[in-house]
């Protein structure tokens, strides 16, 4: 029995519940690698592709396609073509049982809190137990939730916090002056007050450049920088789509512009304009937005610059950029080659990390590894 | 977020998030504080409206939150007039069927004052008002009357399907400068959501498309909304596909939506709790069949109580309010109509 | 002379008051007797109901308001607009169905309203004001501004519900509010005699807890004394009052109406008891103003008035556009 792997359904995200296996990648009795796709998810709030957990030969579909599967409950079963047919088909039994009883243990989740940083209350979501601490910071306008395809594979090895930044998800909404400082010790504040005396952090985007920041100012609690398309490396960037994404009232303004996060513009569901809107009609939301659109722009420019920052750390920097990204072109990669491993990404756009999850994975873990182990004091 | 609150929870955390906020709300109506500030000798709270949605508000706002007589005309008129002079006046009209004592001030008052007045007033009163059948309380505290104020015109109209949208509706009809009516389902008070902390805002006349589907289209109003939501899940055991629109806002009402979902389904069921005589179900339909005409692949099909008051027995109350296989059966006629 | 002087200023009307209540008496009767012939003409569309004879009511009542009162009226409201300073051309485009009137021609003579003025609007349907002029009692109570708010309602509506209930509920919350009943003898063409069951409407107060009193509404300086005694109580906190104004409505109970159901009291009432004849003889006896100060308001009404018809008559109407506009504030 110990030979057989259970893929079971991935929980993306604080708020799925179920999933539905909407194609099957692979066939039974084809051969994968850990971490080839094995087939598209759907939950309600995105589709996306599972990997693998484990080398073997697929030997049971056991979900049914479009049948909804509640997160942890077994989708298939992976096992060494050596495991004898009866031992599969026992499990299969058994899973398939599980899954008709709908008996299926809520998996611990994520530990979700909030600590207070310069007066401001930061919420964060936490997975896995042990491992060298990695922070997870998101975008502009995004949130934690964002690392849904992340943060999950990552917290297999290593411990892994999604925060919100300041004026976004669950965290106060007062952003300050909107500066890049307030941001960065919003990280910085973070890690002390959670006690992490040093951190991997992730960035994307405008939490791309919040990390440069932090890397700059802290330098000690630092570790290492995997950066997503990061802002304010060079000077591009897709002023209309930051406007009409700060300024649009309703999901029919907004829907448009969402389209340029993504290389696969069907990504840009009905459902991710519905729950931005959520997030952009919290009072004090549209303030805190603006605020930091001034930050992000100088006329149609990048209004921030933390190349010099990235060349005063020390750490390993790795990065990821979509090259179909429109929102902040991989044009903007260009002048990093000496300072950082560029992964350019085929296939995804601005958000590399939900389009093609594996690359920032391996990105990240990457940039772990070569972190020269810590000095003992 | 994976905040759970009941329905009841959230309209009362508009409240106060919004008495905090502006100092200009005030809250009136029978029992809503309920004690010692209409001096019994009880507990000072004792009852915060007749199922307690403003249980708490008076211990935090003593000065802004008044019972009153039983006098629906008087107390629903001094909203209306406290509205044109600075204050923000939420005002409990019990059971909606209670309208039939006080409409003159809401229908010929509150809606008429900024046109009658030459754009001059602002009335920025809300009444809420709990409708629907379920609690066997039979004809005269039962009936779905929302039609009756989305027809008049100068009124809003809101019929909020779940916690997050009572909150987020609730606070903008507060925050709006126009006469709202608010209207809550009595079953659905117990209703467990998903909803923010913070204060947020629900713009009115944005349609929620709840679910998406490319078979059907069915629009469904309050608490209809989840027995939708129910038959939509048993259809799609049949493989039918709905799509799902609570349109949030009975008046303005977000026809765009409704629209362009039926142009890509070719069929619309909808679903109203209310009697169908100049229902907002025909409403919708008389809309779709007007606008929309050329991409019906059906007759609209419309799933309401019947045109009998609501009875008290159980079997008769159940039988009238419509069930998610009413809705089941509407969307198989749809779908299976042929030329 | 001095003795009479010191009688005055303790009814605190200095000569300057007395001008100014004068004038808007005269304005009022002036307004309403230019409008009984104009309507006659055909050229104003509706129906109106003119308040001639009515004056010493709305003047006696609001000649103590300023800009933190309210007052809610009636379809018989041109006085009480006039009286709250609603702008008097305004009112004249309006009726004439203008869109320089005071509602753009939206309202007409039923529904002016004029809020910065605190004017709440004349109201098209009996007993309408009265829960109104509650909330705005309530308001001024909440935000301590010491405002009075009025409710003018006619005999007719005394015998509403919103009426009575508004009188309970202004006594439970004690508001600054006054319940001004105008009893005129006539609902329509049903006499009051008959249709209210008490023998005076002021006996209800004691029901809602209120004082009540009756006063001779032919008498400017009756209403303005037992105005002024409720008026100053309310802003003190001590509740509302109801006060029950006697008199005869000089016209019909709208324009065109031949009031076959009443004989002819109008004429003994126009001779005998019009309140600015009563108003003219005694200040002048007194020697408080002069037959010539009088004179002279007299003509600078006229003048008003003349003015207000002829550019409401000249005056553009409403366009198409305006059919679809201030129904909300958004939507």
């Amino acid at each position: 029995m110990s030979d057989i792997t259970n893929v079971v359904m991935p929980k993306w995200g604080l708020s799925m519940t179920t999933g539905r296996v909407t194609e099957w990648l692979v066939e039974e009795g084809e051969e994968v690698s850990a971490g080839d796709d094995l087939l598209e998810i759907d939950t309600d709030k995105i589709a996306g592709a599972l990997e693998s957990p484990a080398g073997g030969v697929l030997r049971r579909q056991i979900a049914e396609l479009d049948e909804p599967v509640p997160v942890g409950a077994t989708i298939a079963l992976l096992a060494p073509a050596e495991v004898p047919e009866e031992e599969i088909d026992q499990a299969a039994k058994a899973a398939r049982e599980q899954l008709e009883a709908g008996a299926v243990e809520e998996s611990a989740g994520p530990e979700i809190g909030k600590v207070t940083v310069d007066g401001r209350e930061i919420a964060y979501a936490r997975m896995g137990s042990e491992g060298e601490h990695i922070v997870l910071v998101h975008g502009y306008g995004g949130d934690k939730n964002s690392w849904l395809f992340v943060q999950e594979p990552l917290s297999s090895s290593y411990l892994v916090d999604a925060i919100d930044l300041p004026g976004h998800g669950e965290s106060t909404k007062d952003v300050g002056d909107g500066s890049l400082d307030v941001l960065a010790q919003a990280v910085t504040g973070y890690l002390a007050e959670r006690g992490i005396e040093r951190a991997h952090l992730v960035g994307h985007s405008l939490g791309g450049a919040v990390a440069i920041a932090a890397a700059a100012a802290a330098p000690a609690q630092v570790a290492s920088l995997t950066l997503i398309a990061p802002a304010g490396v060079g000077p591009d960037i897709n002023a209309d789509y930051l406007r009409g994404f700060a300024q649009a009232q309703s999901r029919r303004e907004l829907q448009p512009h969402l389209t340029a996060l993504f290389a696969d513009p069907s990504l840009a569901t009905r459902q991710l304009a519905d729950d931005l809107m959520k997030y952009k009609r919290l009072d004090g939301v549209d303030a805190s937005l603006n605020a930091l659109l001034a930050t992000l722009l100088d006329g149609d420019r990048a209004g921030i610059e933390v190349a010099p920052l990235l060349s005063s750390t020390r750490v390993p920097v790795r990065v990821v950029w979509g090259e179909a990204d429109a929102v902040v072109p991989i044009s903007n990669a260009e002048g990093l080659a000496d300072r950082a491993d560029v992964t350019r990404v085929p296939d995804a756009g601005h958000m590399a990390h939900m389009e093609q999850p594996s690359a920032v994975v391996r990105a990240v873990t990457s940039a772990v590894e070569a972190t020269p182990a810590q000095q003992p004091a | 977020m994976a905040r759970m609150i009941s329905y009841r929870e959230a309209i009362n955390e508009a409240l106060a998030l919004e008495m905090r906020r502006d100092p200009s709300v005030i809250v009136m109506g029978e029992d809503n504080a309920g004690g010692a500030s209409a001096g019994s000798p009880g507990e000072e709270d004792a009852w915060g409206g007749v199922l307690g949605v403003t249980k708490g508000l008076y211990g935090e706002f003593p000065d802004r939150v008044l019972d009153t007589p039983i006098s629906e005309s008087a107390f629903i008129g001094a909203a209306v007039g406290a509205a044109t002079a600075g204050l923000r006046p939420v005002a409990e009209l019990m059971f909606i069927d209670f309208m039939g004592v006080c409409f003159d001030q809401i229908f010929n008052q509150a809606a008429k004052f900024r046109y009658m007045f030459g754009g001059k007033a602002v009335t920025p009163v809300v009444i809420r008002t709990m409708y629907g059948a379920g609690l066997r309380a039979a004809a005269q505290h039962s009936q779905v009357l929302y039609p009756l104020f989305t027809h008049i015109p100068g009124l809003k109209v809101v019929v909020p399907s779940n916690p997050y949208e009572a909150k987020g509706l609730l606070i903008q009809a507060i925050r709006d400068d126009d006469p709202v009516i608010f209207c809550e389902h009595k079953a659905l008070y117990d209703m467990q959501g998903d909803v923010p902390e913070g204060a947020y805002v629900i713009p009115f006349g944005e349609a929620n498309v709840v679910r998406d589907g490319d078979d059907v289209t069915i629009v469904a109003l309050g608490r209809m909304v989840s027995y939708a939501s129910e038959a939509a899940e048993e259809l799609a055991g049949t493989g039918v596909d709905a799509e799902i629109i609570d349109p949030r806002t009975t008046s303005p009402l977000d026809t765009e939506t409704i629209i362009e979902s039926v142009e890509r389904t070719g069929r619309l069921v909808v679903v109203d709790e209310s009697n169908p005589r100049c229902s907002v179900a025909r409403d919708i339909s008389a809309i779709v069949a007007e606008e929309a005409f050329g991409a019906l692949k059906a007759p609209i099909q419309v799933v309401t109580a019947p045109h009998t008051p609501v009875p008290f027995s159980d079997v008769l109350e159940d039988l009238y309010i419509p069930s998610t296989q009413d809705i089941v059966n509407a969307v198989k006629t749809a779908t299976d109509w042929k030329r | 002379m001095t003795a009479t002087a010191t009688v005055r200023t303790q009814e605190g009307l200095s000569a300057d008051k007395l001008r100014d209540a004068y004038r808007m008496m005269r304005t009022i009767r002036e307004f309403e007797e230019r409008l009984h012939t104009e309507f006659a003409t055909g050229e104003i569309p509706g129906f109106v109901h003119l308040y001639a004879g009515e004056e010493a009511s709305a003047t006696g009542v609001c000649t103590h308001l300023d800009e933190r009162d309210t007052i809610a009226s009636t379809h018989r409201g041109h006085g009480h607009c006039i009286a709250k300073g609603v702008d008097v051309k305004g009112m004249m485009a309006e009726i004439y169905g203008k869109a320089t009137g005071t509602c753009h021609g939206k309202g007409g003579s039923m529904h002016i309203a004029d809020l910065a003025k605190g004017m709440l609007g004349a109201n098209g349907i009996v007993g309408g004001g009265p829960p109104l002029i509650c909330g705005t009692a309530l308001a001024a109570k909440i935000q301590g501004t010491g405002g009075v708010s009025v409710a003018f309602f006619g005999d007719g509506a005394s015998n509403q519900g919103t009426t009575l209930e508004a009188m309970n509920l202004a006594s439970v919350w004690n508001l600054p509010a006054i319940f001004v009943a105008e009893n005129n003898g006539y609902a329509e063409s049903t006499a009051s005699t008959w249709s209210v069951a008490a023998d005076d409407i002021a006996d209800r107060a004691s029901g809602f807890g209120m004082p009540g009193v009756i006063v001779d509404g032919f008498d400017f300086f009756a209403v303005h004394e037992a105005a002024g005694e409720a008026i100053a109580r309310a802003r003190a906190g001590g509740g509302p009052t109801l006060i029950e104004v006697k008199f005869t409505r000089y016209f019909g109970h709208f324009e065109g109406d031949q009031q076959t159901y009443r004989a002819d009291e109008v004429a003994r009432a126009r001779e005998e008891l019009d309140c600015l004849k009563r108003f003219r003889a005694r200040v002048t006896e007194t020697g408080e103003l002069s037959a010539d100060d009088l004179d002279a308001i007299d003509a600078e009404i006229g003048q008003l008035v003349e003015e207000s018809v002829v550019e409401a008559k000249a005056a553009p109407l409403p366009t198409e556009a305006d059919l679809l506009t201030d129904v909300y504030i958004n939507y």
